[in-house]
């Protein structure tokens, strides 16, 4: 059994000032998960007649991109390739002090607590992040032969989970890691490359009026993505954004 | 009562197509007056809402997640199902429909999962043209693998992602056009009830989550997408927020609820560590083509995994059926485990596991080849419970998983209100009493995508005429003020225990009396249990906060208040059936082998659920099953 110190940011709203929070916990078993060690937390914070800490969470399994925090200044704490959902407590020592805060960025306002508005991403999809196919148009599945390579490539672009772990860890909070990836996984496959022109100009624009700061080539935002998107797909958003121009044809 | 299913006259391979040749349909300019709420965002939902603002409707879309992308489709790893028969091994529409009616234990409609079958084709096609990214072969042609419970290879995959990459195939096209101005998206907004206006569903009453508004929206037609409620027995491969609530509410406004109590338990979860854990999590059936399972010979076994000989390992799924050996369904797998680990033969410090041992495969093989085919999956081991499988075989033991019960719907997928619509894991439809694995993603998005296009339509061309439904109509403040009511009371108990805990007591419970195997005597407990707690939960709940503002713990309360309600109907849906079929066994029903003991004679009927009153019995009413195509067999597997 562990005891731990958290010193977690606690915030009312968007508006309020927000601050770090002292809590000492003990009994933390080590094969608890970071958000069941969370959750115990909460436990005792009602039994006590306090608010409990507010933080996004849900499929608790790395997929749905709804949990991230900064812990110990790191998105998604410190082990690489996992969402803090996957973060076990045997990664940290006993005793240890462990900083938990939102990820923070003017894109992503805050909600309270750990809770941050992320909508941002969604409307950079909106944007343009899709193929325009109404159900019904498709045709035969194997008449678009894509190969292996291929295929996988896309694949490795269109596994981002929009949890905004680059957004957090950027120095700029620039939303280049995730924008790109989407931008690369449509036009790696030969359906995706009619629209290429139009998604990269449209997705980019918004991702500049959403306030998201611009990609300087720190490559943190790869280092710290629980799904290891590269970087290579941001030159690939360059190179597509180059090739237009800047304008629409 | 009977309950009327409403399944076209005619041959089986031509129900469909008669159907929407006779469905009515609505001319474009008069699709733009008509208002369609959906409600959840998975890959039904997201699908559903997509494809009828594509063709003109207004659609407002609603989910309690902060991104759409976010529904719990997106944890479906495995694949999806269509009979394309690309791998040239005897696939076809008919063999899936067949393997479907049995893998479901003869407690489906025939009709409805011959279409199913049917619209598999057209789903591939389709999220092919949206970009999702499926597994192709080197000549660049889509590749499949197999599932528990068939003898051909028809899933299509993408690693071990594949619900989220078919779930961000319908999310884009949801996006697509919330930007052309067709849904308004709704996040962070979790339906609390459904309005009816003259019987009919006109609309719902929902909370922003962000700022605890209670909120009102009107429609013609309401659609459910609210996916299954697995996650009453808390501990369960679903995502936390998952919840009956939804439907719940719908069914106290006189929606049917069916069959809820069969409940599949995924046979290859990780088995629980400790109590203060909050999820079980699945680990793709795929495993099973390359894994072998297997538990130790003796009892009180102390050697590790690797310093068992092979002569005394019991690899029972082998011995015990062995034309489908690994692959057997999974309420047989999930028993079969459930009984090994009940002998006292489970694996692990808790004994409540058994190995599923990759050692073979990798020999065969190459560690290689595993790797590609599991690498996320052998991570995800690894990251969850520190230990390599690559190296040890991974312990695993069944979960609560998927509910193949849910609100009745009729072959046009309309709820008994008029107006309400439920497709995917809400309906209850097509799996019968045990759904093979890959068929769920493939439900949510043919419903989705194909079917209620047609069943919406047939039904709103007659609403064109009627009067808009209008949030000032008093029944919208009626209810709104129920719902407000309902929140007031929560927070106002001010006890001593959290949601969690009586969550938490409630899963247990269920699991033990209502989960794997069932018996009378059990049920009937469980039914008095559910009582006290429910009594204790209102006496003695703590919700911190207040009702107007964020609060997860208020939202939680409100979701177990609707689960022990719930729980009362699965124990009585579960009582009532004297039979054992797919997930549901009774103890008391099974063959001299162990294996369920079917009575097709008595209880060849799908159980629709009227709601009484809380704590007392539901009304029943029956929705005889007619078998016109296939023979109802002993569903063996040996």
């Amino acid at each position: 059994m562990m005891k731990i110190n958290l010193k977690v940011w606690r915030q009312k709203n968007a508006m309020s000032k927000g601050k770090l929070v002292d809590y000492e916990l003990k009994n933390i078993d080590p094969h608890m998960s970071f958000l069941e060690m969370m959750d115990t937390l909460n436990e005792s914070l009602i039994l006590r007649g306090e608010t409990p800490i507010e933080f996004d969470h849900d499929c608790r399994e790395g997929i749905c991109g709804s949990c991230g925090m900064m812990i110990n200044g790191q998105a998604h704490g410190p082990v690489a390739g996992l969402t803090v959902c996957q973060l076990h407590m045997r990664e940290f020592k006993d005793e240890a002090t462990i900083y938990i805060e939102p990820f923070r960025a003017k894109a992503f306002p805050i909600k309270r607590d750990l809770r941050i508005d992320r909508s941002a991403f969604d409307r950079i999809v909106q944007s343009g992040g899709f193929i325009s196919v109404s159900t019904g148009q498709a045709v035969e599945a194997n008449t678009l032969l894509i190969t292996h390579e291929t295929a996988e490539s896309a694949f490795d672009s269109a596994a981002c989970i929009g949890c905004g772990a680059c957004v957090a860890t950027c120095k700029n909070s620039s939303a280049a890691l995730f924008t790109s990836a989407k931008i690369a996984h449509l036009v790696k496959l030969p359906q995706g490359k009619k629209e290429a022109t139009k998604r990269v100009l449209n997705m980019v624009r918004q991702m500049d009026i959403e306030g998201f700061g611009h990609c300087s080539n720190t490559e943190a935002c790869e280092v710290k993505c629980p799904q290891n998107i590269s970087i290579l797909n941001i030159a690939r958003m360059n190179w597509e954004f180059n090739k237009t121009g800047g304008v629409l044809r | 009562m009977m309950v009327d299913a409403k399944i076209p006259e005619g041959p089986l391979e031509k129900k469909w197509s008669k159907y929407k040749a006779a469905a009515k349909l609505i001319n474009p300019a008069n699709r733009k007056k008509l208002k369609v709420i959906v409600v959840g965002t998975g890959l039904a939902g997201s699908s559903a809402a997509a494809s009828l603002a594509e063709l003109g409707y207004h659609v407002s879309s609603f989910c309690f997640q902060d991104s759409a992308r976010r529904a719990h489709s997106v944890a479906a790893q495995g694949g999806v199902n269509a009979a394309k028969n690309y791998q040239n091994d005897g696939d076809s529409v008919y063999r899936m429909f067949y393997d479907t009616i049995k893998g479901g234990d003869f407690r489906s409609r025939e009709a409805n999962v011959y279409r199913l079958a049917e619209c598999s084709l057209n789903l591939i096609d389709q999220a092919v043209a949206q970009g999702v990214p499926f597994a192709r072969e080197y000549g660049g042609y889509l590749s499949n693998r197999s599932f528990g419970g068939v003898q051909v290879s028809r899933t299509f995959y993408a690693r071990g992602q594949s619900g989220q990459q078919l779930l961000l195939g319908a999310y884009q096209a949801l996006m697509r056009q919330v930007s052309l101005g067709k849904v308004n998206l709704y996040a962070r907004h979790e339906m609390l009830d459904l309005v009816l206006i003259d019987g009919k569903a006109k609309g719902i009453i929902v909370r922003n989550l962000d700022d605890g508004k209670i909120e009102r929206f009107a429609a013609d037609a309401v659609v459910m997408a609210t996916g299954g409620f697995g996650k009453i027995y808390y501990l369960s491969t679903l995502a936390m927020g998952c919840n009956a609530s939804a439907i719940w509410r719908a069914h106290k406004r006189g929606a049917f609820m069916a069959c809820p109590s069969w409940i599949q338990f995924h046979p290859t979860c990780l088995s629980q560590a400790g109590d203060y854990q909050s999820k079980l999590t699945l680990m793709s059936e795929s495993l099973r083509n390359d894994g072998r399972i297997w538990v130790p010979k003796l009892n009180n076994e102390s050697r590790a995994a690797n310093d068992i000989p092979e002569s005394e390992r019991d690899y029972y799924l082998e011995r015990k059926y062995p034309s489908f050996g690994n692959l057997a369904p999974r309420d047989i797998s999930s028993r079969a485990a459930k009984e090994r680990i009940d002998a006292g033969l489970g694996v692990g410090v808790l004994k409540n596991a058994v190995y599923l041992d990759f050692s073979k495969a990798i020999k065969e093989q190459g560690k290689h080849k595993i790797e590609e085919k599991y690498g996320n999956l052998f991570s995800m081991y690894k990251k969850i419970t520190d230990d390599d499988a690559y190296q040890e075989p991974m312990r695993i033991s069944p979960a609560a998983h998927f509910s193949m019960g849910g609100l009745w719907v009729d072959y046009e997928l309309m709820t008994t209100i008029p107006g309400l619509f439920a497709i995917g894991e809400a309906n209850f439809a097509d799996h019968g009493a045990n759904r093979l694995g890959a068929n769920s993603l493939l439900q949510a998005s043919v419903d989705g995508y194909f079917i209620i296009p047609y069943t919406i339509a047939n039904y709103l061309s007659g609403e064109l005429k009627n009067k808009k439904a209008d949030i000032s109509n008093s029944e919208f403040a009626l209810i709104e003020t129920e719902v407000s009511d309902r929140l007031k009371t929560l927070i106002n108990i001010r006890g001593n225990k959290s949601s969690d805990y009586f969550h938490k007591k409630l899963g247990k419970l269920l699991y033990h009396q209502c989960g794997l195997s069932r018996s009378a005597k059990g049920l009937m407990e469980a039914i008095e249990e559910i009582k006290q707690y429910t009594e204790e939960f209102y006496q003695d709940l703590r919700v911190s906060g207040s009702v107007n503002e964020i609060n997860a713990e208020l939202e939680k309360a409100a979701r177990v208040a609707d689960y022990l309600e719930m729980a009362n109907l699965m124990c009585y849906d579960a009582l009532s059936r004297e039979e054992s079929c797919g997930a549901h066994f009774r103890e008391e029903y099974q063959t001299s082998e162990g294996e369920a003991l079917r009575n097709d004679e008595k209880f060849c009927y799908v159980s629709a659920w009227e709601w009484s009153k809380v704590n007392a019995k539901p009304i029943l009413h029956k929705e005889p099953l007619v078998f016109e195509f296939m023979k109802p067999s002993v569903r063996s597997y040996r």
